[in-house]
Formats: C-alpha cells, sequence, structure tokens
C-alpha cells in the first residue's frame, strides 16, 4: 500500500476497486447464478416450445397449420389486434395530447384512471363485461331481445382485449411529449400553422419513437392476451378461439405437436417485438 | 378558485380531453362500475358468505402465499440479474438484458404450456427433481414457479436504473478507508436501491395476485389445494354466478388499488431520495 502515485508502478490488485481474486470470485457467482436462474426459468421453456413444436418432424408442424380451426383462431388473433391496436393508438394520442400539452385540475388521478387496467386482473377485464352484457348482466337480457350477442362472440372479444391494452401507447407517449415540452408547436402556431398540420408536422414526428414502442407492446399484449378473452370468448372452436385460446383446447387434448406449433408462432412474435423494442431504444429513446 | 384548466396557447383541448374521457369512461369506468355494482346489490351476509367461504380462503392463501413467496425470489433474484447486468462485462450480456423483457412480450398460455411441460415429471428439469423427491408440476411449487418467471422482469427493471444511480466513487472511498465489501453494500448500496427493491418486489408480487394464463397449466386446480383465487372467479361465471363471481372479483380488484396506492407510496419515496441524494 506503499505506492506513491506518479512514482512507484501502482499494485492494481490491492487497489480498492481494482480487481483482487475475491472480487474476481464473487463477479464469477453473479455471473453463474444470474445465467443459472434465467436458464432454467426462461430459456428452458422458451426452448422447449420449438423442441415440442418440431418433435415429430417439420412436416407434422407445417400440417398443424392445415387445420382450418388453427387457421380460424389466426384469423381471429389477427382481426382483433387490427381493431384493438388502431383504436387504442388514436386513444393514446388524444389522452397524450390533452395531459402532456395543458394543465388541469385532477391530471395525476386522471393518469391513475388511464393506467387503472394494468392493476386489474386479466380475468377481472373480462368479468366486467360479461357482468354487463351477459346473459344474466344488465343489459343481458335486452341484448338478448335485440338479438344482439356480445359475449361469447367477436365484440366481447374486442372489448375485453381493448380493455387490457388500453393504457400502453398513452403510457408511452405521456411522459415523452411532457419531457420534449410545447416551443416548436407555439412557434408553429405562431408561423400560422393551424392544430392539424401542427399536430401531423411538428407532434407526430417528434414522439414517433415513443409511438413505435407503444404500438408494439399494445400489439403483442393484444395478440397474445389469454385471460381476460378467456372468460368473454366461450371457446367455440373456429369461431371465437383466438390463438392463445386455441392453444388450450389443442393442449388439454394431448395435441401437443398442434398446440406448440401455434405457441411457436406466438412465440415469434414475441421475439420480434423485443428486436423491434431493441431498435427503438438504440434510437436514443429510453422508457420512463 | 382557478379554472379547471390553465390557459394556453395551444389548441385541441376540448377535443382531446373529451374524446379521452368519453372513451375511458366506455371502456373502462363504466364496466368496472358494473362490478361494484354488481357486488354492491348483495346482501352483506350473501356477500361475506361468498368471500369467507372455505374454498375462497383456500384459493386466497394459495394466491397470496405463492404470490409472495414469487416475489420474495425475484426480490433476491432480480437484484443478482440487475446486478449482474449493470456492473458485469461478459459475452451474450446485451442479449441477455434485452431477453429479460421476454415474459412481458410472451403471451401467458405459451409460458404456461412450456414451463408445465419443462417441469413435469419426465421433463428436461422436472425428471432430476423428481430425484430429489420434488414435484413441481402441479403442486403449489409449480404456481410459484410460474409466478416467479411472470413477476422477474418487475424486479430486475425496478433495480436496474437504481444501482446505475449509486456512486462509484462513493464504494471506493470507502474502502479506501478500510470498509469491506459487505460495510460498503450494506451502507451504500442497499440504502441507494432499496426503494426500488421494494417497488420490484410490490409490482411482481401485485401481477402475480391476478395472474391467471401461466398458471393454470401448470396448477392442478384441485380446490382447496392447487386452484387460485382468479380461477375460482371463472368457475363461477361458468356456474352463471354472476353475483359470486362479482364478489370476489369486488375483492381482488380492492386489493389490486391498495397494490396500486403502495407502489405510488414506494415511487415517491425513491424519487425523493434521489433527490436529496444529488443535493
Amino acid at each position: 500500500m506503499a505506492a506513491i502515485p506518479g512514482n512507484a508502478p501502482e499494485d492494481l490488485s490491492s487497489r480498492p476497486g481494482g480487481d483482487t481474486i475475491v472480487s474476481h470470485l464473487v463477479r464469477w457467482a453473479f455471473i453463474t447464478v444470474s445465467l443459472l436462474f434465467l436458464a432454467a426459468l426462461l430459456f428452458a421453456p422458451l426452448a422447449t416450445v420449438f423442441a415440442m413444436a418440431f418433435e415429430k418432424g417439420w412436416r407434422a408442424y407445417m400440417a398443424a397449420f392445415l387445420d382450418p380451426d388453427t387457421a380460424a383462431a389466426i384469423r381471429l388473433t389477427l382481426l382483433t389486434a387490427a381493431v384493438v391496436v388502431p383504436v387504442n393508438t388514436l386513444f393514446g394520442l388524444s389522452a397524450s395530447w390533452a395531459i402532456a400539452k395543458f394543465e388541469f385540475r385532477g391530471k395525476s388521478f386522471f393518469i391513475t384512471l388511464i393506467d387503472l387496467p394494468l392493476a386489474v386482473s386479466p380475468v377481472i377485464s373480462g368479468l366486467i363485461y360479461v357482468l354487463l352484457f351477459g346473459l344474466r348482466g344488465w343489459f343481458g337480457v335486452w341484448l338478448q331481445d335485440h338479438d344482439i350477442s356480445i359475449i361469447f362472440a367477436l365484440p366481447g372479444i374486442i372489448l375485453a382485449t381493448m380493455f387490457v391494452t388500453f393504457p400502453y401507447v398513452a403510457r408511452e407517449l405521456v411522459p415523452l411529449m411532457q419531457q420534449l415540452g410545447n416551443d416548436e408547436e407555439e412557434a408553429a402556431l405562431t408561423l400560422g400553422a393551424g392544430g392539424w398540420i401542427t399536430f401531423f408536422r411538428v407532434t407526430l414526428p417528434k414522439v414517433r419513437w415513443g409511438l413505435v414502442y407503444g404500438v408494439i407492446l399494445c400489439n403483442a399484449r393484444a395478440m397474445g392476451e389469454f385471460g381476460a378473452v378467456s372468460v368473454v370468448s366461450g371457446h367455440i372452436r373456429g369461431l371465437t378461439n383466438t390463438m392463445p385460446l386455441h392453444i388450450e383446447i389443442l393442449y388439454n387434448e394431448y395435441n401437443f405437436v398442434g398446440a406448440f406449433a401455434v405457441a411457436s408462432l406466438l412465440t415469434l412474435l414475441a421475439v420480434v417485438t423485443l428486436v423491434v423494442k431493441t431498435l427503438v431504444e438504440r434510437t436514443g429513446y429510453r422508457r420512463r | 378558485m382557478a379554472e379547471f384548466k390553465q390557459p394556453s396557447v395551444l389548441p385541441g383541448f376540448g377535443l382531446t380531453f373529451g374524446f379521452t374521457t368519453f372513451f375511458l369512461s366506455a371502456v373502462v369506468l363504466i364496466p368496472l362500475a358494473a362490478l361494484v355494482l354488481m357486488a354492491a346489490s348483495m346482501t352483506w351476509h350473501d356477500f361475506i358468505k361468498v368471500v369467507l367461504s372455505p374454498r375462497a380462503l383456500g384459493s386466497y392463501r394459495l394466491s397470496f402465499g405463492a404470490s409472495f413467496l414469487a416475489a420474495s425470489i425475484n426480490l433476491v433474484f432480480g437484484f443478482i440479474i440487475a446486478w449482474t447486468l449493470v456492473r458485469y462485462e461478459f459475452p451474450g450480456r446485451k442479449a441477455i438484458d434485452a431477453l429479460i423483457d421476454m415474459p412481458f412480450a410472451l403471451p401467458t398460455a405459451v409460458s404456461g404450456i412450456a414451463l408445465t411441460t419443462v417441469f413435469a415429471e419426465n421433463g428436461w428439469l422436472g425428471q432430476y427433481l423428481q430425484i430429489f423427491g420434488i414435484k413441481v408440476a402441479y403442486t403449489w411449487i409449480g404456481v410459484t414457479v410460474a409466478l416467479t418467471l411472470i413477476g422477474m422482469p418487475f424486479a430486475v427493471r425496478s433495480v436496474q436504473p437504481a444501482l446505475l444511480e449509486v456512486q462509484r466513487d462513493l464504494e471506493e472511498a470507502a474502502e479506501t478507508l478500510g470498509a469491506s465489501r459487505f460495510y460498503v453494500f450494506r451502507r451504500i448500496i442497499l440504502p441507494t436501491v432499496l426503494p426500488a427493491l421494494l417497488t420490484g418486489f410490490t409490482l411482481a408480487f401485485a401481477r402475480a395476485v391476478g395472474e391467471y394464463g401461466s398458471v393454470i397449466f401448470i396448477a392442478g386446480n384441485l380446490p382447496m389445494k392447487t386452484e387460485i383465487t382468479p380461477l375460482l372467479i371463472v368457475i363461477r361465471l361458468e356456474e352463471f354466478d354472476y353475483k359470486g363471481a362479482a364478489a370476489l372479483g369486488f375483492v381482488m380488484l380492492v386489493i389490486s388499488f391498495v397494490f396500486l396506492l403502495m407502489i405510488n407510496l414506494l415511487q415517491a419515496w425513491g424519487r425523493r431520495r434521489l433527490t436529496a441524494g444529488a443535493r
């Protein structure tokens, strides 16, 4: 410890914060424990999805998608996401403009209300619509008299999915817009641009990466939602089964190749979502 | 009293606030109110009979016990993983950092069937645990494993930014003055990351209590033993017992609000600490 800076060469091994045998051991132990934990809990299940899907070969894997019920489930999932994601994006843009651009009373309470669906169990998210529109719900009899089906039909699936993915876009855009401020918008308005022009030419380009981020997370959740949709769908094969629900049916019938083949598609969707997310983060966009 | 909205040169408040309020009410607030109203339409006696029935109590015990255990496991391993990702450089670090969010992105039904397959008696890991007499799939241990997986990103992602805030020069100064690694951990690192650790714990706990998809495959779903509360709600609904489902749903809703409040308080505490530390 007698090393005098600039005089004798420093002994790195005894310098605080430097490498010692103990710090090497600790480092090795932390990395090993982390990797083992993730391997057992995350990597093994991910690998299993593909191992089970291809257990009986490539042909059996492809044949799983020829099943008309599987094809119907994929179509229903795509249709649901095609309705829910644009609607929630529109909501997110509207909510973030109202919240980030203006000061009004009760704002933080308003934000809490928007975030509410994230705190609620998926089963509750489905339950509330059954209580409203189900046969014994508040509007059940009226709906039956007028021959409108919401529960056990497409509208219920869309509503439940909309509820669980409700805050995703708004959550990304509100803090981003607040952080970026209103200077450019105010300048555009002063120079004579209208409200819509300002929004499309100034605000939207400013927040584009946050928007992409929110939309892909919203889409991943919309396509993968299980609990809420399970409660409202009625599990009618080929009609009201989304991909996650169809996985459950195939799995319970011991059709493991079929179940994991559909699961492999959703896993790929999750991988694509994470890749896009990582790319967006690389542009400098940081999640708050 | 001041105006509801402060004056601004920007247009569009009426349109966007109106649309947001309308949509929020239609999709979230009115349906949630329907649940509260349905539960409130029951007599007090009936309500208590449903929410304190032995089967409901058994489901709370499993849901809360397994969620608490899973959140505690995540508290420890979440810290270890966050520390590894923040402090050490090793091959594949960036890929693993990105994969931490996998349980967010992966549909719960997929993680459910995949975990069940891995931990079944003949599964990749289940066959070795079997030798030690540990049964994971279709027991409460399986429920805990599934809840640990879905809570993991919450724990890691809460602690990571807090660990980046720990002042390395403070650690080095302490070591120069003769402090042991453990002392530095206890007096410098832990106080800095404590609010984040507790926030991650509560987020993971809250998420686990409501979780459905990934649990029902691995749980076995036996009443009183391996039946979680969300599943009991679904069973009541399938019996067309809307009021029973609403009563249990109301209990879970209240618990969610308590968690939400706790998370907000913890995050406010963390922010106060950070700003106090920066001064």
